[in-house]
């Protein structure tokens, strides 16, 4: 029998938007999997974590107790997972804070009542990742193995959101293994010393602040270069985008010569589970992820 | 806390203790500067968050809330899990940020402090952000003439999201939105007015 999630997709999975390549996978990836995940009715955006000009603390919290809220009513008694490292994060910060503070409790309920919703917070938040990790596991994710991904070699890209502060249980922040365990199993070889692997790609700041930014990219991309990666393996929408679509301004800055795919870890499982490209989302790749479509098409 | 070390305690220190997000942590701060060793944008920095703990002790409101310095967190977290004191850096930061745009102190110009509000703007007009018009706001913040630098400059980038489904010019009508759009626009007024009558005071 399926196991059920209440779902929290997020803006940018959305039909047409950035991480919609994120969304086409992991759907793929769930349905292999036997997961069954039940969106959030009428879900809202968390803000992320760029929303704090416009947005005070009260205003941000209630954006992400509706939703939990309405998991709460819709969904029952099932476990909140998002895909996106963001919205996951902002989900999860906001049922703590609420545990935490009286006042903004109070307050977030007065404010609820406003849509005739009311937020019991008792709800477990889970990344996608840790739905992998925690209640299916990599043996299982094994089994399932059709076309390991023989000779390639992938950098884990953590990142941030989905490393820290909440993390992956039982994983450190400065070298979290989960990815590299992650492509061993499915039959890769993982870049065990990546340089990178928890560097910051400068998040929303790569719209304000590109050469800022840009700069950091350069380096996390660098440094999967040099340990031979064939490509890079991510768990975040942000850092899948950024990592990926600036390599042409790069380039020309800083007279490097980079083609490195960036994927999700999703779009691996899918391939080595035996979908096609198109189901493994690498048709929306801006950098074709060769090897990959290779075995996706053999 | 007795009213004997109230009685001490600077004006600017109470004033974020009770009035930024996070704020009552500011006191906890040991000035050992991993935060400001850790953070990915550091150099970038007018005051590291060690030196603005110090500057909020200090008394230094107009320095502090008038800095460029919380705009540059890329919110990745680093200094909240190295902190040996657990302060909440990431979070103080945003809510240092917030209430210098409240009291009208930020820096006017900065692109992060611009962006953000085009996002929380973006985001809160239908309850979900518009990829393309939160990405057209971005590029023309400056006004057009750099605005059609930035687009020229980015059209290549946005032409390959296009191709690959992952941008959509049609989000130009409408696009994607809550349904209850009329509920979310009241229960965030319910929430600004709450907050307001706790902080504006």
């Amino acid at each position: 029998m399926a196991t059920e999630y209440s779902f929290y997709p997020g803006c940018s999975s959305q039909k047409g938007a950035s991480s919609s390549n994120y969304l086409n996978s992991v759907k793929t990836m769930a349905d292999k999997l036997d997961i069954k995940l039940n969106e959030i009715p009428d879900w809202n955006c968390c803000s992320a974590s760029i929303g704090y000009a416009g947005g005070g603390q009260l205003p941000r919290l209630a954006l992400s107790a509706r939703n939990i809220a309405l998991s709460e009513k819709h969904n029952q008694g099932q476990t909140i997972v998002s895909p996106c490292a963001a919205c996951w994060l902002a989900t999860k910060e906001a049922s703590e804070r609420l545990k935490e503070n009286e006042t903004l409790k109070k307050e977030t309920q007065i404010v609820l009542k406003e849509v005739g919703l009311k937020v019991e917070n008792e709800t477990p938040i889970k990344h996608m990742v840790e739905v992998l990790i925690e209640d299916i596991g990599f043996d299982k994710i094994k089994k399932q193995v059709t076309k390991p991904l023989k000779d390639i070699k992938i950098a884990g890209y953590v990142g941030c959101q989905t490393n820290r502060p909440f993390g992956i249980n039982g994983e450190s922040y400065e070298n979290p293994k989960y990815l590299d365990n992650l492509i061993d199993t499915l039959g890769g070889t993982p870049i065990e010393n990546y340089d990178k692997k928890v560097q910051c790609c400068g998040g929303a700041l790569a719209f304000s602040e590109p050469e800022k930014s840009q700069m950091m990219i350069k380096d996390i991309i660098e440094s999967a270069a040099d340990a031979g990666a064939d490509m890079i393996v991510t768990p975040c929408p942000v850092c899948q985008m950024n990592v990926e679509v600036y390599q042409d301004q790069i380039n020309t800055k800083y007279k490097t010569n980079f083609k490195m795919p960036v994927t999700y870890y999703s779009s691996l499982i899918s391939v080595a589970f035996g979908a096609n490209i198109k189901n493994s989302a690498l048709d929306q790749q801006i950098i074709p992820a060769t090897k990959l479509n290779a075995i996706a098409k053999s | 806390m007795s009213d004997m070390i109230n009685q001490y305690r600077n004006n600017f220190l109470k004033e974020v203790e009770s009035k930024v997000e996070e704020g009552e942590w500011v006191k906890n701060c040991m000035q050992c500067g991993v935060c400001a060793g850790s953070c990915p944008l550091g150099d970038a920095w007018e005051h590291t968050p060690q030196k603005i703990f110090m500057m909020i002790r200090a008394g230094k409101k107009q320095e502090v809330l008038s800095s460029d310095a919380m705009w540059m967190c890329t919110s990745c977290y680093n200094c909240i899990v190295r902190c040996p004191r657990e302060l909440p850096i990431t979070h103080i930061m945003h809510g240092l940020a917030h209430y210098a745009k409240r009291l009208g102190l930020a820096p006017k110009n900065n692109p992060t402090l611009k962006f953000a509000q085009i996002f929380w703007n973006n985001l809160t007009k239908t309850g979900r952000v518009n990829e393309l018009k939160v990405g057209l706001s971005l590029y023309f913040m400056n006004g057009f003439v750099e605005g059609i630098k930035t687009s020229l400059k980015m059209q290549k980038v946005g032409l390959n999201m296009i191709k690959n489904k992952r941008f959509s010019i049609a989000e130009a009508w409408g696009g994607h939105s809550v349904k209850d759009k009329s509920g979310l626009h009241k229960m965030l007024k319910k929430a600004y007015d709450l907050e307001s009558a706790r902080v504006d005071k």
